[in-house]
């Protein structure tokens, strides 16, 4: 039974709990970072920060709308990622069998440049990144050293609010199927991104190109 | 609080105003969240969009500064629609009392008023009473001298053209909150106030949680699940060291600080030992004298005897109508008053008002010793950009604080919960405890008084000094204990025995106790701020009542005035979410508020006891500024009049007098935007620490100023643009963050900007930029004198040139 994230965005406050504690969980350094005149920073995931919140607003009749987006990698029932990975290097992008996790492994290095930028054009969500460093692909691995232990991914244990939320998969589609029908009442542009597809099932209140919204723009 | 972080989750209204919960208390407003899923309403009035917005059913902006306006309104809209608990406000509140003839109100000055002085007679404001001593009362609530009559009439003015006027908010936003919160006016349903710094940091700071308690008061609201005026404090443990007296003007427990004019302890216990003639008063502050003899007790311990004044006279003693609040503090150390000094945890070089007064009053500093963890504005003032190290004379010693997590002790939530934290890791480096700081200077200084015998030895050498710190023991003498073998109530009590509760403290000697409030928190069964016990009764289980985990003063109640949920007979006004009941002749629930039966037996009481009479205060004289709260501009505005009064100004506002104490004029075409300051999630207060911590500057890196769109296109100014924003005291670099979440307001027919900055950025984290409060003033609420950090006037321009923040 593939093991999935249900994350309810409505819950979410954009503390950045969760971002920071999978940095601090992965061990990786923080990135010198500048005030661009918005809260997201740094301004995109990269090979330090396999999770990053997303902000995005507007005024919609003269209300202000903020969208909060804790984006990560969706763990794909078929991920699209690992598809054009193997043509190139076997082994390079597996899915786990226990726990449905989508982990790129160090074989990535084999991966020429122009292969790994055809791994990350093929990911729908745009979450794969090279870590120039080390010459590999990097993303969110579920924190599967924790997940085979019984622990709960950082950063859904560090979520105080719940919308950061992990389990079975069949017990993760029931809540966000509860959710969805309870929002839907107040919000009637409520929907679960892609649910069928994905590990990592969104809640939104609204279209989900709305949560990404550039820097300046 | 009054209640607990649990109890928001009881709420049908959340009403969260002065205060941004979820970015400055993101793991509490959890409890906010599930009021919200458990149907109730969340509104915050706001000047700016915040995180706490997103999560908000309402949000309503407001011109920084115009909180009385608002909740004036309020008042005005719950009394002409009678929306108030009627029996809870005839009952349970002053409503009925009777105002003497001494009182009067006219054009935004209370009579009594002194304007040389700035200060109010304030005994014109008495109550009449009757020949026992009792204020009088009205039990119609018709005569016009009643506190409900007068209460009508001062807010009356308040009207719904006027306070949009003012505010800037619209009519409609105002009915579509009045009309929510007003509706928790029925005895079932509550609501609960959140509040923090965007209440206490004006002029009128106190003055704006008065009207909030008016508010809830009205509406029966104090003293239920769900209800209360919730002061939102947090990491910084402000409940604990507020109640252990980090302010100058208490002792431990809320004792007054000794004055010069009350030189024995008979003086002070006179002055500070309320009394009252109704019998149905608890008046629980006439035990003070039992809280003093006992602090003094543990103080000095054996040298503390009944002849000596139990050493009262070793106390140092304040001047009576000098103020040594901190901006006076530093006021008198710009002056050259002050010759050194020790600042623990405390940054105010970058997180007090108008910063580069008190950066050149640390330079008139002989000597300062600074316990912290990182280097910050105020331990390194001397190497600040712009002066030169040669030109300061200060010795300056950086005592290595060691960080929480590696140091065990209690934190008191703001629920007034007090939780032992123990050490996870040992200290880094020399690092120490900040108590054992404490501990270790104090047993020099004393060795050296042994040695020569200074001018004044006695309080040193009396003093009870423990040999090593430690943070349990600390914590069992908070409590206190019985200092020789007695008998109370027949039962007989060995010295040395854990006092079990404050009601067995005495004022002959025989218990000591180091902080009233605590007594309870560890008694004879041991260090209850350890409990982590989940065990509850059904009855506990509805409201979220957890008695066995962690402690609560007082004597672990859990909601303070809880006899107000009840009627006079102990039935509750909202069944489904009690908070105490009397059943079968005795209180269930919560701890109540004192063992007396419902209000309604002849032995009953009221239920508001820390008042000298008993209730609630719709009124109250004891307030400097006031009886009722009246709108004043903050010291700095954008408006030269407002429609409720000539007076502009709160006349009662403190302010140093120095050169560097300026204010600019009212409606100063210089400085045409409010500026208004704030923290944020990931640093922490001055950020001292966080900014040290380098996930968290990743994702905060760098000083920014939020600013509408509209004001950007006025400016020229494009998002991301580094600005400079001035003010008649400074200038302060910063990006701009141009964005929607701020809003013009329109006041008064004209368009007013409000601007919006973090203060936790300092120059000695490189490229950041530094202190915000370079832009404030020291202008204080003369109740408590805190500053103004919420309003000041500024201009905003493009920067030429960018020395402050690395691009």
């Amino acid at each position: 039974m593939p093991m999935t994230f249900f994350i309810d965005t409505t819950r979410c406050t954009a503390c950045r709990g969760c971002q920071v504690a999978c940095k601090e969980w992965h061990g990786f350094q923080a990135n010198t970072t500048r005030q661009s005149g918005t809260h997201q920073n740094p301004p995109d995931l990269n090979a330090f920060n396999y999770k990053l919140v997303r902000f995005a607003e507007y005024k919609e009749n003269g209300r202000v709308v903020w969208y909060f987006f804790p984006d990560q990698c969706r763990h794909c029932e078929e991920p699209p990622c690992k598809e054009a990975a193997d043509k190139y290097v076997e082994g390079a992008i597996l899915r786990d069998s226990s726990t449905g996790a989508v982990i790129f492994t160090e074989k990535t290095r084999q991966l020429s440049p122009a292969q790994m930028k055809d791994v990350i054009s093929d990911c729908p969500y745009n979450i794969p990144r090279i870590d120039t460093g080390r010459g590999i692909l990097v993303k969110c691995d579920m924190c599967i050293d924790r997940v085979r232990h019984n622990m709960l991914p950082m950063c859904v244990k560090t979520c105080c609010s719940g919308a950061m939320n992990f389990g079975e998969r069949a017990e993760m589609l029931k809540l966000a199927n509860q959710k969805l029908s309870e929002l839907k009442k107040e919000c009637p542009n409520a929907q679960l991104q892609d649910p069928e597809d994905v590990n990592a099932i969104y809640l939104l209140t609204d279209d989900p190109e709305k949560y990404y919204q550039s820097v300046n723009g | 609080m009054t209640n607990h972080w649990l109890d928001i989750k009881n709420a049908d209204g959340v009403f969260i105003m002065g205060s941004n919960a979820a970015e400055n208390h993101p793991i509490a407003f959890k409890w906010v969240l599930k009021a919200k899923d458990a149907g109730g309403t969340i509104i915050h009035v706001d000047p700016k969009f915040s995180r706490t917005s997103a999560r908000s059913d309402i949000h309503v902006p407001l011109r920084s500064g115009t909180d009385i306006p608002f909740l004036g309104g309020l008042v005005k809209y719950i009394l002409d629609k009678e929306l108030y608990q009627r029996e809870y406000v005839l009952e349970y509140t002053n409503a009925a009392f009777i105002v003497g003839e001494g009182y009067d109100f006219k054009d935004g000055l209370f009579s009594g008023y002194n304007a040389e002085k700035k200060a109010y007679d304030q005994k014109k404001w008495a109550f009449a009473l009757d020949e026992k001593g009792v204020p009088k009362r009205d039990r119609t609530l018709k005569n016009p001298r009643c506190v409900l009559q007068l209460l009508k009439k001062h807010y009356d003015r308040y009207t719904l053209d006027k306070v949009s006027d003012i505010t800037g908010v619209s009519k409609d936003d105002l009915l579509k909150v009045y009309q929510v919160y007003g509706a928790t006016g029925a005895p079932d349903k509550s609501a609960t106030v959140l509040y923090a710094l965007g209440w206490t940091q004006h002029t009128v700071g106190v003055q704006n949680i008065r009207l909030s308690a008016i508010i809830q008061l009205l509406l029966g609201n104090i003293g239920v699940a769900g209800g209360g005026i919730n002061a939102l404090r947090g990491e910084p443990n402000v409940q604990g060291s507020t109640d252990h007296a980090i302010l100058w003007h208490i002792l431990p427990g809320y004792l007054p600080v000794p004055r010069a004019d009350w030189p024995t302890l008979e003086d002070y216990q006179k002055a500070n030992t309320p009394k009252t003639s109704d019998p149905k008063s608890v008046n629980w502050w006439g035990n003070r004298p039992k809280y003093m003899v006992s602090l003094l007790k543990g103080w000095m311990g054996d040298a503390a005897t009944k002849e000596n004044g139990f050493g009262y006279g070793w106390l140092p003693k304040v001047d009576p109508g000098v103020d040594y609040a901190s901006i006076f503090l530093f006021d008198r150390m710009y002056k050259g008053q002050v010759r050194g000094g020790f600042i623990y945890a405390h940054n105010p070089a970058q997180s007090m008002p108008h910063s580069h007064k008190v950066r050149k009053a640390l330079d008139q500093l002989d000597w300062l010793a600074v316990g912290e963890i990182h280097h910050n504005e105020t331990s390194d003032f001397w190497r600040r950009p712009g002066v030169n190290p040669k030109d300061i004379k200060t010795e300056v010693f950086l005592m290595p604080s060691c960080q929480r997590g590696e140091k065990d002790g209690t934190v008191s939530n703001s629920g007034r919960w007090q939780m032992w934290h123990h050490k996870g890791v040992e200290p880094m480096g020399q690092s120490k405890p900040m108590g054992w700081m404490v501990v270790e200077i104090f047993k020099r200084v004393r060795d050296l008084y042994k040695k020569d015998m200074g001018v004044f030895p006695d309080p040193i050498l009396n003093m009870v000094w423990p040999e090593a710190y430690d943070a349990d023991i600390q914590a069992k003498k908070i409590n206190g204990c019985y200092t020789r073998d007695i008998t109370i109530k027949d039962k007989e009590y060995k010295k040395g025995d854990q006092v079990v509760s404050f009601p067995f403290l005495q004022d002959d000697g025989s218990t000591s106790s180091l902080n009233w409030v605590y007594c309870g928190s560890y008694g004879p069964s041991g260090n209850l701020s350890k409990r982590r016990d989940l065990k509850q009764t059904p009855m506990q289980a509805k409201v979220g009542l957890f008695p066995n985990f962690s402690w609560a003063w007082p004597v672990n109640r859990r909601v303070l005035y809880n006899r107000a949920s009840v009627d006079l007979n102990g039935k509750p006004y909202s069944p489904n979410k009690a908070v105490i009941a009397w059943e079968d002749g005795k209180w269930v629930g919560d701890v109540p508020d004192g063992p007396a039966p419902p209000m309604a037996a002849p032995e009953g009481k009221y239920p508001f006891i820390m008042q000298s009479e008993g209730h609630g205060a719709l009124y109250g004289p004891g307030r400097v500024d006031g009886p009722f709260p009246e709108h004043y501009e903050p010291a700095e505005t954008p408006v030269t009049s407002h429609p409720f009064s000539k007076q502009l100004n709160n006349p009662c506002m403190k302010m140093p007098v120095s050169d560097l104490d300026i204010l600019a004029k009212p409606g100063d075409p210089r400085f045409p935007i409010v500026l208004t300051t704030y923290g944020l999630t990931e640093h922490w207060c001055g950020g001292g620490d966080t900014r040290n911590t380098p996930a968290l500057l990743e994702a905060e890196p760098q000083l920014y100023v939020e600013i509408s769109h509209e004001l950007a296109k006025e400016k020229g100014i494009k998002n991301g643009d580094p600005v400079v924003v001035e003010s008649l005291r400074g200038k302060v670099e910063a990006i701009a963050m141009v964005t929607v979440r701020l809003t013009p307001f329109k006041v008064q027919g004209k368009t007013v900007h409000l601007a919006g900055m973090p203060f936790c950025f300092g120059w000695t984290t490189p490229g950041v930029g530094d202190a915000t409060n370079r832009l404030m003033s020291s202008v204080a609420d003369p109740n408590v004198t805190i500053p103004e950090y919420k309003a000041c006037l500024v201009n905003i321009h493009k920067a030429e040139k960018v020395t402050e923040l690395s691009l």
